[in-house]
């Protein structure tokens, strides 16, 4: 479908958001509206899959396809709509628990596999729905109700893991800064792979650290150094820094070709006869 | 009973056991002869027992029997593990010049043919082909014609060149000869051939290329013991018809993977064995709540946990009648042969896609490492329909919108089928989930549309009742009041032990459910029955289980859990007991 007017509140569902009013997820959730209307996707050839979590309810606010699937199993579920129909735009949208934790082994493939499709995830650095527990980006002091002495665990470092998995399109963004979130994830449906975008997406009800204040403080647009995307040791130097919070696209790898064109899946594998093909009978002669 | 031969090859995994034994099945095939074959073997790439056997005859061979003619021994421990089924007259070809042989001397009662495999196979151009050698002295003891062994090394090793070839060819002779110049066998197989052309498959393949047939475009698994063959099959073959196999990190991936291109509106599958199948379930309820077509087959292997891995069982049916938190609608579906194997898989995804459920395509390790010939005809491409169920496209999508233009995906309808649209569709655009949902695929926790959208999942149930033809196979003596039901592939030594049962008088009807759920009713074919014996391949007798519980009443059990399939002779042996006829059975013996 050629989708010349598309404007971003098309993607807008007539379902109020149950989030908590000046959750991060707003802002998250409008980005990516507007990265799809400006790609020049249209709702009836978008599909959106999202996770569990406050995240996952993206899925009822945002009008597309689009399915709301178990916990953590986000990306294979993407994974398996590209191949399918190449043609329709992926974006699969989930939390830190949703991709770091349950799903973290789906996450670390995703990358590898470099599918054509964009992956966003809300970090808020702490467990929302379910009211309160840290999460796997949460800090080691971080005191939670599971974690009153803090974690005792290294948060990860979900830029990092993209990298040493061998991500093409890896980046940060603040549901904040709406102008470059929305550039952010608009370059990430635009990249030929699996186009990452970790966003912070503050919880204003459980975590009183990992604030819009601090965020605002804290982060560095790499869009205003001479940070060169493309070059792999610029974007490990910033991906490793501890200290530093970046948003921007911290690393491109423009040569790379998607798992599903190396693989040859170009058509849309839905479109089949209502009778095997000609050729089918060559199998059964295969086993002579 | 037939005429049959029964052979073996066994030696060490990593002695190229599956391909010497694969060669001499296809030589058979490709002679016009049946075969069915069966492989004992080990979950280890190196060492460790392992055998490849060849049931053989010009009729149709559908089961192992406990008995071995020829046996080609690259171990002592292979003359060990099979002492049971050699019997007087039994020849054990061996090569005492290997060291590990150098001490065998076959049983008094049996003839031994030490046959220098390797020094043979060094002759012909490399020890490599040292089975081939034996090949060949089997092709002398069972007076087969070589030529026919030719074609199959032709199919074997022709990609490897011309000379290679004629080696090969070489070798199997040097066998033949060096039998035929220093032994004055008296056996008389002569194995006769037919102009039959028959192919050889086994039951993975069979899903495999039922999977194409039915139109299945996406394949995700994880490689796992005995399901891994489907996956390998597709590999290659699904692309050429427009398809693709992704290899997942795991099972949770590889059913999600399959559901997302269901979604997306490819007919797409998935399989993998017990392990696999209890991290599916985790998905097995979103993808039936959700109302998404899902063909996921589940090739048993003995459990639970790791359990055995190379070893049969039919122990995965609660899991599939069950398995998954909640209350799931779903098809469970046990192909019987290999032939079914086939046909079952084109089935799934026409129920899968009718109903908008999953479909079980409960298989087994048994039929998983078989290789049976069939004509080609039993798998007649033309004779496949491809039906996809109430899809709706942009001209009569209208009719399923509701007042604000949204497409009801969940909409509640007589026969608990709703209407269904496929990504890319002009004003289809609509969300599913595995919340619980109203007709417009959003979340709900009203009462009333809680039970309006379980009572429409559970009509698709009802509805398949009334639609499908869910009838038994039924087969031996239909006037006998002795019945017997299994699933799964006991079928094949079931209709052997029933012939062998039939020559002592003993007159038994056999059902074979093929379908699992929704199955029919059998009240009344119980209450008919004298005796009802269930026969499955698991411990606690799941099938009789369910079948007692429809039926209240009660069953006799014949289940066998030491990891091997039932056997037609063992198999007659046992029903004698069941149906308390011992005493033909000792003046038999």
């Amino acid at each position: 479908m050629s989708s010349d007017n598309v404007r971003f509140v098309d993607f807008k569902s007539d379902k109020q958001p149950t989030w908590c009013p000046g959750c991060g997820d707003f802002g998250t959730m409008n980005g990516m509206m507007k990265a799809l209307a400006n790609t020049g996707s249209s709702p009836d050839d978008t599909f959106v899959v999202a996770g569990i979590g406050c995240s996952g309810k993206i899925g009822t606010y945002m009008h597309s396809y689009a399915l709301h699937g178990v916990h953590g199993r986000a990306l294979p579920v993407g994974t398996g709509v590209k191949m399918a129909n190449p043609d329709l735009e992926v974006m699969v949208a989930g939390g830190d628990g949703d991709g770091y934790s349950i799903g973290a082994g789906h996450f670390v493939h995703a990358v590898r596999r470099n599918v054509d499709m964009t992956y966003v995830v809300m970090d808020n650095r702490i467990y929302g729905l379910t009211k309160g527990q840290f999460s796997p980006t949460s800090r080691e002091d971080f005191e939670t109700s599971t974690s009153p002495d803090g974690t005792h665990q290294q948060p990860i470092n979900p830029l990092a893991l993209a990298m040493a998995a061998g991500g093409s399109f890896i980046a940060q963004s603040f549901s904040s800064d709406a102008q470059r979130h929305a550039e952010i994830v608009q370059e990430a449906v635009e990249h030929d792979g699996f186009g990452f975008v970790n966003v912070f997406s503050p919880c204003v009800t459980f975590n009183d650290v990992d604030t819009y204040d601090y965020f605002r403080d804290a982060l560095q647009d790499v869009g205003d150094s001479d940070h060169d995307p493309t070059d792999y040791d610029a974007a490990k130097e910033k991906i490793l820094d501890r200290d530093t919070e970046y948003q921007g696209v911290l690393y491109r790898d423009e040569s790379s070709t998607p798992y599903n064109e190396l693989e040859g899946a170009t058509e849309n594998m839905a479109d089949i006869d209502d009778s095997p093909p000609e050729e089918a009978m060559d199998l059964v002669r295969e086993f002579y | 009973m037939t005429e049959d031969l029964n052979w073996a090859v066994g030696g060490e995994a990593g002695d190229g056991i599956d391909s010497t034994g694969k060669i001499f099945a296809q030589a058979l095939s490709r002679a016009g002869r049946h075969v069915f074959t069966s492989k004992d073997f080990a979950s280890r790439i190196r060492g460790g027992y392992t055998a490849y056997k060849v049931r053989t005859s010009v009729d149709r061979v559908e089961s192992v029997v406990d008995r071995l003619d020829i046996l080609i021994a690259l171990t002592e421990r292979t003359v060990d593990e099979n002492m049971d089924e050699l019997h007087d007259g039994s020849v054990i070809i061996y090569d005492g010049e290997r060291s590990m042989m150098s001490d065998f001397e076959a049983p008094d009662e049996m003839i031994g043919l030490d046959v220098p495999l390797k020094r043979l196979a060094e002759e012909a151009g490399g020890a490599i082909m040292r089975n081939i050698v034996a090949l060949g002295a089997a092709c002398e003891v069972a007076d087969f014609p070589i030529e026919n062994l030719d074609e199959s090394l032709e199919k074997r090793f022709g990609n490897k060149g011309e000379s290679i070839v004629a080696n090969n060819k070489e070798a199997a002779r040097l066998g033949q000869e060096h039998v035929r110049s220093e032994y004055d066998l008296s056996t008389d197989y002569a194995l006769e051939t037919t102009d039959n052309d028959y192919v050889l498959l086994n039951g993975d393949e069979a899903i495999g290329m039922g999977a194409i047939a039915a139109g299945c475009r996406f394949y995700a698994g994880y490689p796992i013991t005995p399901a891994t063959d489907v996956m390998t099959y597709l590999k290659g073959r699904i692309e050429r018809f427009g398809g693709n196999v992704v290899q997942a990190e795991d099972e949770l991936s590889a059913v999600n993977m399959a559901l997302g291109a269901a979604r997306a509106g490819a007919r797409s599958m998935t399989a993998t064995s017990g392990p696999g199948i209890d991290l599916m379930a985790e998905t097995f309820g979103l993808v039936a709540t959700s109302e998404t077509p899902l063909v996921i087959a589940d090739v048993m292997r003995s459990g639970p946990s790791t359990g055995m891995p190379t070893k049969q069982e039919q122990g995965d049916l609660n899991m599939a009648l069950y398995g998954g938190h909640g209350e799931i609608p779903r098809f469970v579906l046990a192909p019987s042969s290999i032939s079914e194997c086939f046909w079952k898989t084109v089935e799934a995804f026409n129920l899968a896609e009718q109903y908008q459920t999953p479909v079980y395509v409960l298989s087994d390790l048994a039929m998983a490492v078989t290789e049976q010939t069939f004509p080609p005809e039993v798998f007649d491409m033309e004779e496949v329909e491809i039906d996809r169920g109430k899809v709706v496209d942009e001209a009569s999508i209208e009719e399923w919108q509701d007042e604000d233009g949204h497409f009801k995906p969940h909409a509640i309808t007589d026969d608990g089928i709703s209407p269904r649209v496929l990504p890319g569709t002009e004003d289809g655009a609509h969300m599913s989930t595995g919340l619980e949902h109203d007709e417009l695929g959003r979340r709900t926790e009203s009462t009333e549309m809680r039970i309006e959208q379980v009572d429409k999942r559970n009509r698709k149930v009802e509805t398949a009742r009334e639609r499908e033809t869910l009838s038994p196979r039924s087969f031996g003596d239909e006037d006998s009041d002795n019945l017997v039901v299994s699933w799964g592939s006991n079928e094949g030594a079931l209709r052997e032990a029933i012939d062998l049962l039939a020559q002592d008088g003993v007159d038994i009807r056999v059902l074979s459910l093929p379908y699992l759920f929704p199955r029919p009713d059998l009240t009344e074919t119980f209450e008919a029955a004298d005796e009802v014996v269930v026969v499955e391949c698991n411990a606690t007798g799941q099938l009789a289980d369910v079948l007692e519980h429809d039926t209240l009443q009660r069953v006799q059990r014949v289940n066998k859990y030491n990891g091997v399939r039932f056997k037609a002779d063992e198999l007659a042996d046992d029903l004698r007991e069941a149906f308390d006829v011992a005493d033909e059975a000792e003046v038999q013996a």
